[in-house]
């Protein structure tokens, strides 16, 4: 027999996946981890047809920056947005959060549950992208070329840390939107806040660095984006002292565990109030 | 296990922002049935919602059985709450509305499956479980929730409004189904904002008006209380000393005033539905009178709803 709150935070578990995953509202999201498949993919039909092939070092690099760029801080960022603030956003506006509080269930365990239902989503949904981008990319090259990068050379650590860098940004960026939409009325505003404050990270003094999602996914990326490449973009993920994986992961996930902790407090406090939203 | 068995609200107020909820409640409910009654925004919703901890009293201390409010994992092992919001987990039929329920508290499948089923067959809503309920009426959204906030066995059960919306025979099954939970020896805190729909199944009435509990006690008790508390009458009119001596002359009226400016006559009453009889009459023979009216409302209302009198002629 399992302890009970493991029970429960299944249930809550069961009782929210079928929100994360097929919510109405939250259809954008699947688009969202499409645009850079059909990019990739796009691209290689193109090639394909036109019977070209790429250097194999550019589209390695094109990837590494499209990942970091676009895919890590817009997408799975705009992800989280999207799933996590709602898991108790959603439901204040739906006025149908009282059925949680009204269960001999405490409000830690509440939240841990749709907290994984959460992160079950946007991994499922961000690390499948992330695995078909890297199919879509390297399509044209043909499968001894992409075999070879597998098997001899570092083409499967990089797969792999790809995926981590993912699933590690689902966590960070899960948990503090999770955490803002039971803090803030409005989501658009801290969301807003926050893309502003990880865009700027590079250019902030050490300390206030630490306090950020960004700064540890940038050190784990398997391929430092050139800053010299010379586009305004390059500029922002300028990391001028990578960490050692051993140190960004644990950073990473105790920065989550800190603003889950802080979430909580703010969830044990939260009241019924739906007339007055 | 439950340290007593009483409800317990000490000194307890609660503001929202500067809107009053409710203000200095002190009650020590026992077992049996007990109603809240009192108009719209009296805070009856209020007092249940402090109950069952989804908001936090401003001031004082609520404990159910000795349970704090805010422990839910301990509070609704032995507290159900069918709550006034007339809102669902999206997408859900009757069904899973309770066997998820269920499966919060804890329970295995199996074990929620066959109290859920026995919870909805209480409420007489087989035939309907397995349908949405955003397709359900209002009666049956109202029995669904009941089913809910039964399913588990609670000791007390916190029902807001349980009636609302049921038909006559419903109604009447409804009631009859309150009782036999009682019976067994269960809390049950019924509120109503019409004291005859529950004054003759309820063991005790709990008046609220504006925020204040102003009468408690066994129905026959609160009944006297309310004749023997005078109410405040204010008469405008042409000529006060004349009307107050006339009035003086009736045995219910307690007290008689001239008023401050002097164009009105404030009166104590404690039978305010003869009394206003009386003014009519005397209306009639001479003194023109412009107005009357309560002057003290929340009394004067709560009186309404309890004598269920008429309006009073003016
Ligand atoms: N969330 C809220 N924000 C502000 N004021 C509120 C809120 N909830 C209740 N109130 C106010 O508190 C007072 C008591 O309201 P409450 O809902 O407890 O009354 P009630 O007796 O349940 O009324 P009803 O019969 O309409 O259900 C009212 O004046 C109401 O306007
Ligand atoms: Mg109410």
């Amino acid at each position: 027999m399992n302890p009970l709150w493991i029970v429960q935070t299944l249930a809550v578990l069961r009782l929210e996946l079928r929100k994360t995953f097929f919510s109405k509202r939250g259809f954008w999201i699947y688009l969202l981890a499409l645009a850079p498949v059909v990019l990739f993919t796009g691209h290689s039909l193109l090639e394909m047809k036109n019977h070209r092939v790429c250097d194999f070092g550019q589209d390695t690099n094109i990837f590494a920056t499209v990942f970091q760029i676009f895919f890590i801080r817009l997408g799975v960022f705009f992800g989280c947005v999207g799933i996590f603030m709602n898991l108790f956003r959603g439901e204040v506006l739906d006025k149908s959060l009282h059925y949680y509080f009204l269960a001999p269930i405490r409000r830690e365990v509440l939240l841990v549950g749709k907290f994984l239902a959460g992160l079950l989503a946007t991994i499922v949904i961000f690390t499948s992208s992330a695995m078909l981008q890297f199919i879509g990319m390297y399509l044209h090259h043909g499968w001894n070329v992409v075999s070879d990068y597998l098997g001899s050379g570092n083409g499967l650590s990089h797969l792999i840390a790809y995926l981590g860098v993912t699933v590690l940004a689902c966590i960070g960026y899960g948990s503090v939107f999770l955490a803002s939409g039971v803090a803030f009325r409005n989501p658009l505003i801290p969301a807003g806040v926050i893309l502003v404050w990880e865009s700027i990270n590079s250019f902030l003094p050490a300390i206030l660095q630490k306090f950020s999602v960004i700064y540890y996914l940038k050190s784990l990326c398997p391929i430092q984006i050139d800053p010299h490449a010379g586009s305004f973009f390059s500029l922002l993920s300028i990391n001028a002292d990578p960490m050692p994986a051993y140190i960004a992961v644990p950073g990473l996930i105790l920065l989550a565990v800190a603003v889950l902790v802080l979430a909580s407090f703010q969830v044990r406090r939260m009241e019924i109030n739906y007339a007055t939203e | 296990m439950p340290a007593n068995d009483r409800v317990v609200f000490e000194n307890v107020s609660k503001f929202y922002g500067d809107v009053l909820g409710v203000n200095k409640v002190n009650l020590s409910i026992p077992p049996g049935i007990t109603s809240l009654v009192g108009p719209n925004g009296s805070g009856k919703t209020t007092l249940m919602n402090l109950m069952s901890g989804l908001i936090r009293p401003s001031r004082g201390r609520i404990t159910v059985l000795g349970i704090r409010t805010d422990q839910p994992d301990e509070l609704f092992r032995y507290l159900g709450y069918c709550t006034q919001f007339d809102s669902f987990p999206k997408g859900f039929t009757g069904y899973q509305f309770v066997y998820s329920y269920l499966r919060l508290y804890g329970c295995a499948h199996g074990e929620a499956e066959e109290l859920t089923w026995k919870a909805i067959e209480r409420v007489g809503m087989m035939d309907a479980a397995r349908r949405k309920i955003a397709g359900y009426s209002k009666g049956m959204r109202q029995r669904i929730k009941l089913a809910q906030s039964t399913c588990h066995g609670p000791s007390v059960l916190v029902l807001d409004e349980p009636l609302n919306g049921l038909d006559p025979l419903v109604r009447a099954e409804t009631i009859a189904l309150f009782r036999t939970l009682a019976e067994d020896g269960m809390h049950i805190i019924i509120s109503s904002h019409i004291l005859h729909e529950v004054d003759a199944i309820s063991d005790q009435v709990i008046l609220l008006s504006n925020g204040y509990v102003v009468a408690e006690g066994k129905i026959a008790g609160v009944r006297s209380e309310m004749q023997d508390h005078p109410m405040q009458i204010l008469i405008r009119c042409n000529r006060p000393q004349e009307l107050a001596a006339k009035v003086f002359a009736q045995e219910s009226v307690v007290e008689a005033q001239i008023h401050k400016d002097g164009l009105g006559l404030l009166v104590k009453t404690r039978d305010a539905n003869r009394f206003y009889l009386m003014l009519n009459h005397i209306a009639q023979n001479g003194v023109s009178i412009e107005s009357v009216a309560p002057a003290d409302d929340d009394v004067n209302s709560v009186y309404d709803y309890l004598i269920g009198s008429e309006e009073p002629q003016k």
